[in-house]
């Protein structure tokens, strides 16, 4: 079942185009990775996905009736509010019927509950990370959107997060997340959509990618990039 | 919205040491403008020596005397004056620094003018000696002395009018005079005429004393034809120009209430103005603006959520230190109510001000800046007089005060502290009105960030 479909999606900043006729659709439980150099679009691509940015051009089809949840790259929460006091904010202003509920929901999934009466500013980044993705699932999206969700995490933190979204997708949540670690996109995703400047190049499981390449994620996705122009 | 609301009042709570300063700040400068608009000029202190001897300082002419001394009194009482003992003295209290100006009145002063007005010749002269440390002190000192002097050079052309019309009336219409302490009756043209008329009345037809006598009614009756127009001529050069003050009932504010209007307002808005732009700039500076706005509030709520707090905050704090200097300075409690309009509304117009300025600056620190930016120049030009400038300045003075809230929000604190004035109304709409332009701009700035 598809959650979220996007149709020819365009977006300029005056004269630059940042996002080029994008078309693609998730289905539920779905995993997908958004892989592409710096200034590919990633960023401008989710934000559309997200609400955060009017296309200038496409569309966006959401499931009806179901949120979509979405995770800057930068951390987008009070620091001098607590974990509590953000993720209650967040809950009031998503208009959620049950406000508790769904904060002591996030709080357990994302073991963050022994920290919740602590300011946001004296966390460590991987646990603000953490606080950044339960706001985003607060309202139990059908789809969430994290942008390079992994950035500012330790080896360690990383491998908790992408535990964290494997769970999410076990339980139907589809999850698109850009990262610029191309082999977090072979690891952890069902498929990979590749984009350079603003185009879509590639939309299919890692493993095609590198088929019959010879070379490892890394290698055939820099070749593919080489082969067409980027 | 209310739920924004809470979360912005809660982070000023947790932000104990910046909402102090926040309120301290804008208060300690308002309190300043406030006593420095209020206050008078202090007295400067002058070194004055005087070589004129006591008892001698006085001016006669014919039957009447001046006193010099009396005009020197006046000018000693506007200023503190040190009275010194040589000219070198006085300038080595300037030159020490105790005094910012000398006055040496030299010991034939008298004598000078005495010789001026008598003979025509001569230049009495008395030195001013300045302290150059201080360009503004040095011309306001220099403008109390002149004013003094000037004073002194009127009364004496006044007195010698006034003998001059009364010795004229005197040749005109006879009368006595005091020479050395006995009386003398004078004649008079008008007498002598008359007398001389019927003295060639009384004579024989052909007498030759005739044609001589009516020689003398002729001269007499030119002179006293003439002369009656020269006596009220030379009277109103006596008194050239008389000032009748007028002062309106009902419409002045008294000068304690409107420093404590301009203490509200500049306070009202350094605090609105701060907040408001801090408060949207921090949106941003948090990445919580795009999360916001993605359907959780529209931007237009946002910018209204930040307009009432910070114009909310304000205007609280600026009732609170209006009610605080009340114990000192008598206001009209009866009309408490349009207080916190003006206020109020004061508060809601520097509050989209401050938002719209917040829109446009990048992040909080140039946020701060751009609002302290314009605060002060706007308080300077409107507490600047407008008449003191040329009508180009003046134009461009009334703009900037039109296009910014404070002007309007002064005046409609004024009068609703003072209970003096009309156009209440007036000035609330366009505070009102100013609120909504600033919302509209404040909209438009974000769209920048939205469009980013």
């Amino acid at each position: 079942m598809s959650v979220l479909s996007a149709s020819g999606l365009s977006r300029s900043f005056g004269a630059r185009v940042a996002v080029r006729d994008v078309s693609f659709s998730l289905e539920a439980g779905e995993r997908v990775a958004v892989v592409g150099p710096n200034g590919a679009g990633k960023t401008t691509l989710l934000s559309m996905l997200a609400g955060a940015l009017e296309p200038s051009g496409g569309s966006v089809a959401r499931l009806a009736g179901r949120a979509t949840g979405w995770v800057p790259q930068q951390p987008a929460l009070y620091r001098r509010l607590t974990v509590l006091e953000n993720l209650r904010l967040f809950a009031r202003l998503e208009r959620l019927d049950d406000v508790d509920g769904a904060v002591a929901r996030m709080l357990e999934v994302t073991g963050l509950a022994p920290r919740a009466g602590e300011l946001v500013a004296r966390l460590s980044g991987g646990n603000v990370q953490r606080v950044n993705i339960a706001i985003g699932l607060l309202a139990d999206p059908s789809v969430l959107l994290l942008d390079e969700p992994s950035s500012s995490l330790d080896p360690r933190q990383r491998q908790r997060l992408w535990e964290f979204v494997a769970g999410l997708a076990t339980g139907g949540t589809a999850v698109l997340y850009s990262t610029h670690h191309v082999l977090e996109a072979e690891r952890y995703a069902d498929r990979v959509l590749v984009m350079a400047d603003g185009e879509l190049l590639f939309d299919g499981a890692p493993g095609v990618l590198s088929e019959g390449a010879g070379l490892d994620f890394e290698g055939a996705f820099v070749d593919f990039l080489r082969e067409r122009g980027h | 919205m209310r739920w924004l609301l809470l979360k912005d009042l809660r982070l000023l709570r947790r932000s104990p040491l910046l909402t102090g300063l926040l309120i301290v700040y804008p208060v300690a400068i308002a309190l300043m403008i406030g006593l420095a608009v209020s206050s008078p000029p202090g007295k400067p202190k002058v070194a004055i020596y005087s070589g004129v001897v006591k008892g001698q300082g006085k001016l006669s002419f014919g039957s009447s005397k001046i006193s010099v001394g009396k005009y020197a009194n006046e000018l000693y009482a506007s200023v503190n004056p040190i009275f010194v003992h040589s000219p070198a003295a006085a300038i080595a209290e300037v030159r020490e620094g105790r005094a910012q100006a000398a006055l040496i009145v030299p010991h034939d002063i008298t004598a000078q003018l005495d010789d001026l007005i008598r003979n025509g010749v001569g230049n009495p002269t008395v030195e001013v000696v300045l302290n150059d440390h201080d360009p503004l002190e040095r011309a306001l000192v220099n403008g109390l002395i002149q004013t003094r002097i000037d004073s002194v050079e009127g009364a004496v052309s006044r007195q010698i009018l006034k003998v001059a019309v009364s010795d004229l009336q005197l040749v005109l219409t006879g009368g006595s005079i005091n020479l050395l302490g006995a009386n003398y009756s004078l004649l008079g043209l008008q007498a002598a005429k008359s007398i001389a008329e019927h003295a060639a009345a009384a004579l024989p037809r052909g007498s030759p004393l005739a044609a001589q006598l009516h020689r003398v009614v002729r001269f007499a009756t030119l002179a006293t034809e003439g002369l009656a127009f020269a006596g009220p001529a030379l009277g109103g050069l006596a008194t050239p120009l008389t000032v009748h003050r007028v002062e309106l009932d009902g419409h002045t504010t008294p000068t304690a209430t409107y420093a404590l209007a301009i203490t509200v307002a500049v306070s009202l808005m350094f605090v609105a103005l701060l907040l408001g732009s801090a408060m949207i700039a921090l949106e941003r500076a948090e990445n919580t603006y795009r999360r916001l706005v993605r359907g959780m509030v529209s931007p237009a709520s946002l910018l209204t959520e930040k307009t009432l707090v910070a114009g909310g905050c304000g205007a609280a704090m600026a009732l609170v230190l209006a009610a605080v200097v009340s114990a000192f300075v008598p206001l009209e409690w009866g009309r408490f109510e349009l207080w916190v309009v003006t206020i109020g509304l004061a508060g809601f117009a520097f509050g989209a001000l401050g938002v719209a300025l917040g829109s446009l600056a990048r992040d909080l620190s140039a946020a701060s800046l751009l609002a302290i930016g314009v605060a002060l120049p706007v308080t300077f030009v409107a507490l600047i007089p407008h008449n003191v400038v040329s009508s180009g300045v003046g134009t461009l003075l009334d703009v900037v005060d039109f296009a910014f809230p404070f002007r309007a929000a002064l005046d409609a604190v004024s009068n609703a502290l003072s209970g003096t004035g009309g156009g209440l109304l007036g000035e609330c709409l366009h505070l009102l009105l100013l609120a909504v332009v600033f919302g509209a701009l404040g909209r438009l700035a974000l769209r920048r960030f939205d469009l980013a």
